[in-house]
């Protein structure tokens, strides 16, 4: 089931967790307190030139000396901490949440467009797909991170003192597992990079999904269908450069009967994406957002087997799984409405 | 001493007391069985029986029964009753024995130890009464990027040309069956059921009679080794060009025409002399290497102006997945894999039963080698040999096919038993003789109707299988290994499947 909400203020004002906190905590009805996260952009500030890397240790001894060796080699540490944390009494402490903000060597990833992008890349991949057992990076953006663990949203947002961070982008879950109870590594957002997804759903064309992003150098890691998501748009919108609009297109199209009717031009440019993208559509029931520093996007699957509801006041825009959670952030939101099945909804910063 | 005769294949019975004597057996036994006695009874020859259930199935009383192997041997694992004949009619004859349709041999049959997998709670099925449910499918090259700018004006630009490609209405075409191997019937019953169905089908190394004009958006036409039939005007004539470098039932070795099937029809259209064996080479001569069939291709295309997407099938050999990758790299637009149960009307025995490997495996080394190589949108990949209902497509297309073709199912619907005895050009049912009363037995406007009616069952099944795994475009099954699983599957084949076991 799972609760999603995003919300973007396009202006660039500032919001605090304590809102969202609240909204996603009113969709406990999805949840079954084994899982729930938080992810904002617009947070470190200080360090907005370095790639935030979260890390959950299971101790600091070996996995964290391993991690440091193999960082150290592609790139500087500018600064490292533990993420400050409150114990909850129901939350129980699973991991050590680290975060490093990085500076890598552009120089070593030779032949690349965006040899920053593709180290980090590379480092989440090598790091995550268990050659260091015991350390899993969870976020890894500039200038934002993921909060997430095992526990009810409102738990899980106190111990991350989430109420303490300012971000202009929020996305927030509240997940209800079926595949991988009570491991942080599986709550909801994921994130690679500058992406962050929350979804509700299960892609049953994950396999398809899967195999399509290995061929193209990622790796699943994660036990879970959630993750291919965040690499397809690393892929089509990073690599391929394809508009945000055109990325969803790729993953809900239109029915062959809706391309049949259109406009030629539309017709050419719809049934190129069918063919090409076509390992990139995403089958089964979602609803999705997706942020990056500029904006998000949110929509459902081509069917719409999963709710999604906008709303908008002023320079901000929600998205999400139920109208009374953006109603609890925002009691003065207008212009609620529900997009339609595979319909992207988007918002960008506009400053 | 004489080595005697083998005993009985087959033996006939008639139960006297239903018979009416009506003959029917006698007119439809093309091989010679029953004979009418003066005194109007019925004498039977069973040894000249091949079991293709003719007389069965025209009997008005069912008074004939067939059993097989009525004579037993001393029985023996090793030395089994094939092995001994064999053995006893190459003492005798000194040449390679031919047979038939597909491998024979006992092997364990992987489709059948895969299980498909459907939607319990956490996602909904879907159901294909009441939603979409898209089957179409496009075969040729893809890009692997799109070029797409947005403009200042807001609006999309796209800057990506795309090649041409096949539009199916489902992923079954219907495979190459040349003129020839099979009668002209035959061939415009299945050109008019693609036609139908929306699909293509396969002219075979037989070129292209003009009867099937009418039909030629629908066909794909096929070069191989022996260049039987082929000048521009037929490669114009099709919808796309095959190159047949191999086939699953005799991978090495090219076709088997008997000269008994070259008729004077036959062999205007294959441009050969009548009642003359056509035997391809076993490779193509000016084939030697990769380098040329990228060649081959190319001139094919250069040919119809670029126009006309261009297949490539090889048989389903040890390495086929790196053969596929050399085919991804010239300019083919699929690469076809038929695997060793594939069809012919024609084949060495021992190379039907014995060389090659099954289509399953063949699908996944293929498309998982195209997919590490990053070209897996560089081709289709089209399966075929074997191939007997929905659900083996659905399999198919699990493990990475984009479309399989069919031959021996699309027969059956037509009359065919199985009995595989093509090669001697004598079928009763009118599908692989050139015998005008045995061809004028099939009627194309009646068997189109039924190989139309098998695809279109097949189709719809598979609507259901998908609808029921939660997935309303066939895109989003192919290649999608995670839902399917082995059961009673060894890891080394599970390892080449990339399928989980059962329970995991």
């Amino acid at each position: 089931m799972c609760g999603i909400i995003g919300v973007i203020d396009r202006q660039k004002q500032k919001m605090n967790g304590s809102g969202i906190k609240e909204a996603l905590s009113l969709m406990n009805e999805r949840g079954s307190g084994e899982g729930a996260g938080y992810a904002a952009y617009g947070i470190y500030p200080d360090f907005e030139d370095c790639y935030a890397l979260h890390i959950f240790f299971d101790n600091l001894v070996e996995p964290k000396s391993k991690v440091d060796d193999i960082i150290q080699k592609w790139g500087r540490v500018v600064h490292q901490e533990e993420i400050p944390t409150k114990e909850q009494t129901n939350l129980k402490r699973s991991h050590v949440p680290w975060r490093y903000f990085f500076k890598p060597y552009t120089d070593l990833m030779t032949g690349s467009l965006t040899p920053g992008e593709d180290i980090v890349k590379r480092l989440v991949m090598e790091i995550n797909s268990s050659t260091i057992e015991g350390a899993l990076v969870f976020s890894s953006g500039k200038n934002m991170g993921v909060f997430k663990a095992a526990g009810w949203p409102e738990d899980v947002a106190n111990f991350y003192k989430i109420e303490e961070y300012e971000g202009y982008i929020w996305l927030a879950h509240n997940r209800y597992p079926t595949n991988t109870p009570g491991w942080w590594g599986g709550a909801h957002p994921f994130n690679l990079l500058d992406w962050s997804v929350v979804h509700n759903g299960e892609i049953t064309s994950y396999g398809t999904n899967q195999r399509y992003v290995e061929s193209n150098g990622y790796q699943c890691t994660m036990y879970t269908d959630t993750e291919v998501v965040a690499y397809l748009f690393d892929l089509l919108g990073r690599h391929h450069k394809l508009p945000s609009e055109i990325i969803v297109k790729a993953m809900a199209p239109p029915f062959w009967d809706e391309i049949d009717e259109m406009e030629e031009k539309e017709r050419e440019l719809n049934k190129a994406i069918r063919l090409t993208y076509g390992p990139a559509l995403m089958n089964g029931p979602f609803a999705i957002v997706v942020a990056t520093h500029d904006g998000i996007v949110g929509f459902t699957d081509r069917i719409k087997l999963r709710p999604l509801v906008v709303g908008e006041h002023g320079s901000r825009l929600y998205i999400s799984s139920e109208e009374a959670a953006i109603r609890t952030m925002d009691p003065q939101v207008e212009d609620i409405h529900m997009p339609g099945a595979g319909e992207p909804v988007i918002g960008r910063v506009v400053t | 001493m004489s080595l005697g005769s083998v005993p009985l294949k087959y033996r006939i019975q008639i139960d006297r007391q239903q018979c009416m004597q009506c003959m029917r057996c006698v007119d439809n036994c093309s091989y010679g069985v029953f004979r009418e006695e003066d005194d109007g009874n019925i004498l039977i020859d069973s040894r000249k029986c091949t079991a293709c259930h003719r007389c069965i199935s025209m009997c008005p009383r069912d008074a004939i029964n067939l059993s097989e192997r009525p004579v037993d041997y001393r029985s023996h694992p090793l030395w089994t009753p094939e092995a001994r004949e064999d053995v006893i009619n190459q003492s005798r004859s000194g040449r390679i024995v031919l047979a038939g349709m597909g491998n024979a041999k006992d092997y364990p049959i992987i489709y059948d130890r895969l299980v498909l997998d459907a939607c319990q709670v956490t996602n909904p099925s879907i159901d294909p009464l009441r939603e979409p449910m898209e089957l179409r499918t496009y075969l040729g090259q893809k890009p692997s990027k799109l070029d797409i700018r947005k403009q200042e004006n807001g609006e999309i630009e796209l800057n990506t040309k795309l090649s041409p490609n096949l539009e199916l209405q489902t992923p079954i075409m219907i495979g190459h069956m040349s003129y020839g191997a099979i009668s002209l019937n035959a061939q415009l019953s299945l050109a008019k059921a693609a036609a139908k169905t929306d699909t293509y089908m396969g002219t075979g190394e037989g070129g292209l009679h003009k009867d099937i004009y009418p039909y030629q958006d629908n066909m794909i036409v096929q070069v191989a080794s022996g260049r039987f039939g082929v000048d521009i005007n037929y490669l114009e004539r099709g919808a796309a060009i095959e190159i047949k470098i191999g086939q699953g039932a005799k991978p090495g070795i090219g076709g088997h025409l008997p000269g008994e099937k070259v008729c004077t029809d036959v062999s205007c259209t294959r441009m050969i002399p009548a009642g003359s064996d056509a035997i391809s080479p076993a490779p193509h001569h000016d084939i030697y290497s990769i380098e040329d069939l990228a060649q081959l291709v190319r001139g094919l295309k250069e040919a119809t102006e670029w126009k006309k997407p261009v297949f490539v099938k090889i048989a389903a050999v040890h390495n086929v997945a790196a053969v596929a990758a050399g085919i991804a790299r010239s300019s083919a637009d699929a690469v076809v894999i038929d695997g060793f149960r594939g069809g012919t009307g024609a084949s060495p025995k021992v190379f039907r039963d014995n060389v090659g490997i099954p289509i399953e495996a063949a699908i996944a080394s293929v498309d998982q080698k195209l997919n590490d190589q990053g070209i897996r949108n560089k081709v289709s990949v089209i399966a075929s040999g074997g191939i007997r209902n929905s659900a083996d497509v659905a399999k198919s297309i699990a493990l990475g096919a984009d479309a399989v073709y069919i031959g021996t199912a699309a027969l059956i619907s037509m009359g065919c038993r199985v009995c595989g005895n093509c090669y001697r050009g004598l079928c009763p049912w009118g599908i692989a003789t050139q015998r005008e009363d045995l061809v004028s037995r099939l009627d194309p406007e009646v068997e189109s109707e039924h190989v139309a009616n098998l695809i279109n069952s097949w189709t719809l099944e598979l609507s259901e299988l998908m609808g029921a795994a939660g997935i309303n475009s066939i895109e989003s099954l192919r290649g999608n290994r995670s839902r399917l699983r082995g059961y009673m599957l060894d890891e080394g084949t599970l390892d080449v499947l990339q399928v989980k076991p059962v329970g995991a």
